[in-house]
């Protein structure tokens, strides 16, 4: 599994915002092609589409042209239908499992950072084994028991990114339930509940979302591996990482097959980064 | 102890364990406060303070060991159950801090951070609320407040931060204010506002008040009564004019001296108090200010004075060698 290094990617992105203040036509083309991607993956079906699935066997490899806009693929297949039905399964994986990890590793993390003690201790000893277990093997485990589905390559990539958002969620619970406005509020008679919702969440949130986004694109990266090495989604249904594996059998004669789902991977995982640091620096009120 | 009193702390110790010992950080304190009256607590750092002011508002870390009992209001808070102490708070303890940077939340809203209280704790409904957060953030003199409910914690300055947490901290009407070096990290131009401030407040919703500063000159104007603590011990209490007339304590008097003034001669060494205060984790036998006393003889070093009375009413000093009656004292 891919580690984030968040400290790193705030410094680079945050001054050249901090110094113009303006979104800059990069953030805007940013937003562009997420909500071009978006907006082609939900109205998939309606779309005057070709189905991804049907196959044209005198029509492999076909270059472009008016009926296969993007040309087709080595078993005849739609190019253009097949990347926006991946575009689905990319999306639904890469949105989906980093909001299990936020969910579940942010809650545990804020409680583990707030009441500290024993539950802490085995709040992050249990991360800590999750973590050391190769992440691999226990995607290879859980298909092979439970069948290859969206469903549980999302359930299972997103358990494996728990352990991640939990430890930023926990490393900011930390700093900031010693700062003085949460005794100010201990002081003003909040339960523990308020204390957590009320004066941590809004806290921990920024730095968990700008995470989340990184994720997002961390995550749509690794089911695309996965699909690649035949661990994802079970064809025919495709995904960008399956149609880059598929593509690389013929690299030689149409090395567009594997090129095009790569390209709309990068230009997306480009993008929800550049917007995720813009929105984090611009909504970020902590500042002197 | 005075049963009138609204606060009443007897015989109070709070211990932290710390990996080179248990740490002692406020030793039997006594003290009592009644209603609308004002008791300035003075001190040089790490005397225990703010743990005293953390003990009476039974906000310690949670290792912390408390021994002794903390009379409120006729119940004892040490023993309160936690959602009957949550209940107390805000309504009838309230507390400042010292650094207004960090006491306010820096991602909600100035608006946020007053109505939540009042929604809590008084149940009133939203608009009856903002209502009544802006008759506060007039109340402490912070102009166009209606503006302001929308802004956040860093679009103030320092002073108009701490402005706004004494408006968070009177807006349930508390009994008792604790004030823990409320202008220790302001300018010094604003010292003085806000300890008006505080002071008119403090009047004019008759609440009690402990004013916690290191500062004599700050307590000097300001409280009916001062205890100078020193080394987690009351070492010298009494009504505020009769302190400053005739001070018995070398300690108190060290600190009284330690204050600049204005009309010394530029260049003027200032008569710092010698030494550091004693190791908390190592108790002396004798005086712990004895280290660093002028006065000091065989018997400070070897034996712990007790608070005895002073010829004046409710003036109460632990020294073997007072000042004023050294010399005759002292065979």
């Amino acid at each position: 599994m891919a580690t984030l290094e968040l400290s790193v990617q705030e410094e680079i992105i945050a001054a050249p915002v901090k110094q113009t203040r303006r979104l800059g036509t990069l953030f805007w083309m940013a937003v562009g092609w997420i909500v071009l991607v978006f907006a082609l993956a939900i109205f998939a079906p309606v779309l005057p589409l070709s189905s991804p699935t049907d196959m044209d066997m005198l029509d492999r490899r076909a270059p472009f042209s008016a009926l296969h806009w993007l040309g087709t693929d080595g078993l005849g297949r739609d190019e253009l239908a097949r990347l926006i039905y991946g575009a689905r399964i990319s999306l639904l994986v890469g949105l989906c499992a980093p909001a299990i990890g936020l969910t579940v590793g942010g809650a545990l993390g804020m409680l583990a950072g707030y009441f500290r003690g024993r539950f802490e201790s085995l709040s992050v000893g249990s991360m800590d084994v999750l973590l050391a277990f190769p992440p691999l093997i226990l995607t290879l485990a859980v298909t092979a028991f439970l069948g290859q589905s969206v469903f549980n390559l999302t359930c299972i990539l997103g358990i494996l990114g728990i352990p991640t958002f939990m430890r930023v969620a926990r490393a900011a619970t930390l700093t900031l339930a010693r700062r003085e406005f949460v005794i100010a509020a201990q002081a003003l008679g909040a339960t523990h509940a308020r204390i957590l919702l009320r004066e941590l969440l809004p806290n921990v949130a920024l730095p968990s979302l700008a995470f989340f986004l990184l994720g997002v694109a961390v995550f749509i990266v690794v089911e695309g591996s996965l699909s690649f090495l035949g661990f994802g989604v079970p064809p025919p249904i495709s995904s960008w990482g399956s149609m880059i594996g598929e593509g690389r059998e013929s690299l030689d004669v149409a090395p567009r097959l594997a090129f095009l789902p790569a390209i709309a991977m990068f230009l997306t995982v480009l993008s929800f980064n550049i917007v995720g640091d813009t929105i984090r620096a611009i909504t970020d009120p902590r500042q002197g | 102890m005075n049963d009138a009193a609204l606060l009443s702390v007897e015989d109070v110790a709070v211990d932290l364990p710390t990996p080179r010992g248990n740490l002692r950080a406020v030793d039997r304190v006594d003290l009592a406060l009644g209603a609308g009256r004002t008791l300035g607590i003075v001190g040089e750092s790490g005397c225990g303070k703010t743990m005293l002011s953390r003990a009476i508002l039974q906000l310690l870390p949670k290792k912390a060991r408390l021994t002794g009992r903390v009379m409120f209001d006729g119940r004892d808070l040490a023993r309160c159950s936690a959602e009957g102490l949550r209940k107390l708070r805000a309504r009838s303890l309230a507390v400042v801090f010292q650094d207004p940077m960090t006491s306010l939340n820096p991602v909600l809203t100035i608006g946020t951070q007053l109505t939540e209280t009042l929604l809590e704790h008084l149940e009133l409904d939203a608009s009856a609320a903002r209502k009544r957060a802006v008759e506060l953030l007039a109340a402490v003199g912070i102009p166009e407040p209606e503006q302001r409910l929308t802004q956040y914690p860093h679009q103030f300055s320092g002073g108009m931060r701490q402005r706004v947490a004494i408006a968070i901290a009177l807006s349930c009407e508390p009994k008792l204010l604790i004030a823990d070096e409320p202008t220790t990290a302001l300018d010094v131009t604003i010292q003085a506002q806000i300890l008006d401030l505080l002071a008119r407040e403090q009047r004019r919703r008759h609440m009690a008040m402990i004013l916690i500063t290191h500062d004599l000159g700050v307590v000097a104007g300001r409280t009916d009564e001062v205890a100078v603590m020193y080394a987690g011990r009351i070492v010298e209490r009494a009504p505020t004019p009769v302190l400053f007339k005739k001070m018995h304590m070398p300690y108190t008097e060290a600190l009284l001296a330690a204050i600049p003034k204005l009309e010394a001669a530029p260049h003027t060494p200032l008569p710092a108090i010698s030494g550091r205060p004693p190791d908390p984790t190592r108790p002396l036998a004798g005086c712990a200010f004895s280290p660093r006393c002028r006065y000091a003889s065989d018997r400070c070093h070897s034996e712990k004075p007790q608070l005895a009375q002073a010829e004046a009413r409710d003036h109460r000093y632990a020294c073997f060698h007072p000042i004023k009656l050294a010399a005759g004292v002292d065979a």
